[in-house]
């Protein structure tokens, strides 16, 4: 069992916060050993191992032009570091009437963040349709209804198995009609590498760009925090095909860090947009930067 | 087909650096575990799981046979290659089945892991398997999961038990008499996704598995996890005891890391992997072959039971008659191609055949509205054109175009691609193939 003792041990380890480790790694000098334990901490955020190599990078060459005092100046370089990473993408503007569509793969909660992001416009006093493009997954509509319901705002539905496009078409004729500020349109989980699915989805961008030019059309993609490196291959393929404006991050209520957005940040110039940090209506926040670091640390 | 590619190329291009070498050094087998430890990283195995596998490869690696024998290189990759099978249980972990039926299964994980969906597809494989199971809708939080169940269970052929949002352990316990008394003799529940943290869900949980006792705790796992995977599949241990896990998702272009952490942090074995949308889409768990996949060595032995399964032997011997006389025309083409979908599509057995990791292959190459059309095009001819394709004529050409919605081209082209699958087959008679090759 020595090598189970082992593993939870250094679980445990990086559960604590990162100060204390950093004390304890200070204790031993600053030699190879310091930088390739700080790497590990961040790569168990889930920071790509690329991404952590060139924030070490940058720490050790920091370190050779000035001294490194004390465990506080570290800890303030490496939040600088991974915050203006984050900082890099361009945060979208949102602007009426405006459309936000919701892509991702299966599980990582977009019918759920259609739901608080839904409520959200509404505080912000704005009108708000929901378009139930998910007509895949068995009952998608039906929890979609759930939302709305909640967030007291309209619903726009075919039956399961019919065209998601079609349904797009006609949440987008009833908020021409009705002048509503918001269409959120939910559509199917699908794994980035099925390609009819994406062909699919490209239909619904079409008939959004072709049918309301008017509107501002943003594209988020929804991650779930506790995806690993593979976010890196979603957002790249996602937003090969809708080209993405920016991402939902969601389940941040757990243990998981999410840290693969630096990444995301840093190489796809894609923006962190909001949030989700629990299943309630108001479990959504704006994305900040700050506070998300000092969560990764 | 996309299980592992991206871990197997990797550690691929890093062992055929190695085979270049007569001998090894010590130094190279050092920069090539370095390069391990990054693919297995890249593949969100869990960081201290990996950095003991390594420990552990590199220590055999390093002993004073290896680096005297003929083909070091080809040692290391044994070493690996079994290091691999031990990290991930050894052998295949079956079901627990009750002595006095019903056997009882609870699942659990966290929200979006797929529990529901899997809870279809475990149902559709015990029932495949002659088993009569009862699916409990147990998630009565998530807004429309008791019709989710519903759809899926009528999909399964399997009946669904429901109480409405009524406390789950009293749901729970009614389930299992009505199992009983209608003969039910496996009882799935369903559960809602919950947080390993969710103190108050957690111990709903706790209440149900002290109440009814279940034969199996399943902890369903989405195979895209990250770091963090092992935190969850700890906790979820700590507080359950679970029996086994379930990995979904598999059929992404995910790493899968997981499948390698989870085994060694919990000790507890993965039994099933979910590797699609259909029903159909869940095998069960073997990790010597995972490991010959995660190496790109193939699977040969899941693709003969795939194949088993998917052809019977009264067709294997039609087929194998005919291809020693010839005679193959393109209705039995168009078997093959069914058979190929049975065995969860083309893609899915490329990703099995040895030495296919290394071909790039997009899983779009294979897409399967492709083979619809193939189908509807030799659907759309006569029975004498499925005979005699030679007799296809231009004017013949175009009915069929019309006929199955495709075009002239495309018909040429299905028509050269049979005639070069019959110069294939005579060239392979007499010699014993495996029925789907093609």
């Amino acid at each position: 069992m020595g090598l189970f003792g082992k593993i939870i041990g250094a679980l445990k380890k990086t559960k604590d916060n990162i100060s204390g480790k950093l004390s304890a790694l200070f204790a031993k000098g600053l030699g190879d050993d310091f930088y390739d334990e700080l790497e590990e901490i961040l790569i168990s955020a889930d920071i790509s191992v690329t991404t952590a190599e060139d924030i070490v990078e940058q720490i050790r060459a920091e370190a050779k032009k000035e001294k490194l005092k004390d465990k506080e100046y570290v800890i303030d370089l490496l939040k600088d570091v991974i915050e203006d990473t984050l900082l890099q993408a361009e945060q979208p503007d949102i602007q009426y009437p405006a459309v936000i569509m919701l892509v991702g793969v299966n599980g990582v909660g977009k019918t759920t963040t259609i739901g608080k992001l839904a409520n959200y416009f509404v505080r912000e006093k704005k009108s708000v349709t929901l378009a139930a493009a998910d007509t895949f997954r068995a009952a998608a509509a039906d929890q979609l209804t759930v939302w709305a319901e909640r967030a007291k705002v309209r619903i726009v539905k075919h039956e399961e198995g019919s065209d998601p496009s079609a349904v797009v078409y006609d949440a987008i004729a009833s908020a021409k009609a009705k002048k509503t500020d918001v269409v959120i349109v939910d559509t199917a989980g699908r794994l980035h590498v099925k390609a009819n699915l994406m062909e699919e989805l490209k239909k619904m961008d079409r008939v959004v760009g072709r049918d309301y030019p008017e509107a501002h059309f943003y594209k988020f993609l929804v991650l779930d925090a506790t995806t690993g490196q593979n976010a890196l291959s979603q957002a790249r393929i996602f937003d090969e095909a809708v080209d993405l404006d920016g991402i939902v991050l969601t389940k941040l209520d757990g243990t998981a860090k999410g840290g693969f957005v630096v990444s995301l940040c840093g190489e796809l110039q894609i923006p962190v947009v909001f949030v989700g940090t629990g299943e309630k209506l108001d479990d959504l926040q704006p994305f900040d930067a700050e506070e998300f670091t000092e969560g990764i640390l | 087909m996309a299980i592992f590619s991206s871990l197997s190329e990797r550690l691929n291009h890093i062992f055929s650096k190695l085979t270049k070498h007569g001998k090894l050094t010590e130094l190279e087998i050092k920069g090539a575990m370095r390069e391990v430890r990054i693919a297995l990283l890249e593949a969100d195995v869990n960081i201290f799981v990996a950095k003991k596998f390594i420990a552990d490869v590199s220590e055999k690696a390093v002993g004073q046979e290896i680096l005297k024998s003929l083909n070091p290189a080809q040692q290391v990759i044994k070493i690996v290659n079994e290091e691999l099978i031990a990290l991930m249980g050894s052998t295949n972990a079956k079901l627990e089945i009750a002595d006095r039926p019903p056997t009882v299964i609870m699942m659990c994980g966290l929200q979006g892991a797929g529990k529901t969906t899997l809870c279809g597809k475990l149902a559709a494989l015990l029932k495949k398997q002659g088993k009569k199971p009862l699916l409990v809708a147990g998630d009565i939080y998530r807004p429309a999961a008791i019709n989710q169940l519903q759809v899926v269970g009528g999909k399964a052929g399997v009946p669904v038990f429901e109480k409405g949002t009524q406390n789950l352990v009293k749901t729970a316990k009614q389930a299992i008499d009505e199992a009983r008394s209608m003969g039910n003799d496996v009882v799935i529940i369903d559960t809602a996704g919950r947080l390993h943290i969710d103190e108050a869900l957690m111990q709903e949980l706790e209440n149900i598995k002290n109440e009814v006792h279940p034969n199996e705790i399943l902890l369903t796992v989405d195979a895209m996890t990250g770091q963090d995977a092992v935190n969850v599949a700890e906790t979820f241990n700590k507080r359950l005891d679970v029996t086994g896990v379930i990995l979904t998702k598999l059929d992404g272009d995910t790493r899968g890391g997981a499948c390698l952490s989870i085994k060694a942090v919990t000790g507890k074995p993965i039994k099933f992997i979910g590797v699609g949308e259909k029903l159909t889409d869940l095998e069960p768990f073997y990790p010597d072959r995972m490991a010959s996949r995660i190496l790109g060595m193939g699977d040969v032995l899941s693709l003969i039971e795939k194949a088993q399964e998917a052809v019977t032997e009264e067709q294997a011997k039609r087929l194998e008659k005919k291809m020693r006389e010839a005679s193959f025309t393109l209705e039995d083409y168009l078997e093959q191609f069914d058979s190929l979908k049975k065995m969860g599509g083309i893609a899915s057995v490329m990703g099995m055949m040895p030495g296919m990791g290394k071909l790039k292959i997009k899983e779009s190459d294979f897409d399967e509205k492709k083979i619809e059309r193939i189908k509807a095009i030799i659907l759309s001819m006569t029975p004498k054109e499925r005979e005699k394709p030679e007799i296809i004529n231009s004017s013949r050409k175009k009915r069929i175009a019309a006929g199955s919605g495709t075009n002239v081209q495309e018909i040429n082209q299905l028509l050269k691609q049979f005639e070069q699958t019959k110069v294939m087959m005579k060239q392979l008679r007499g010699g014993k193939k495996l029925p789907f090759m093609r």
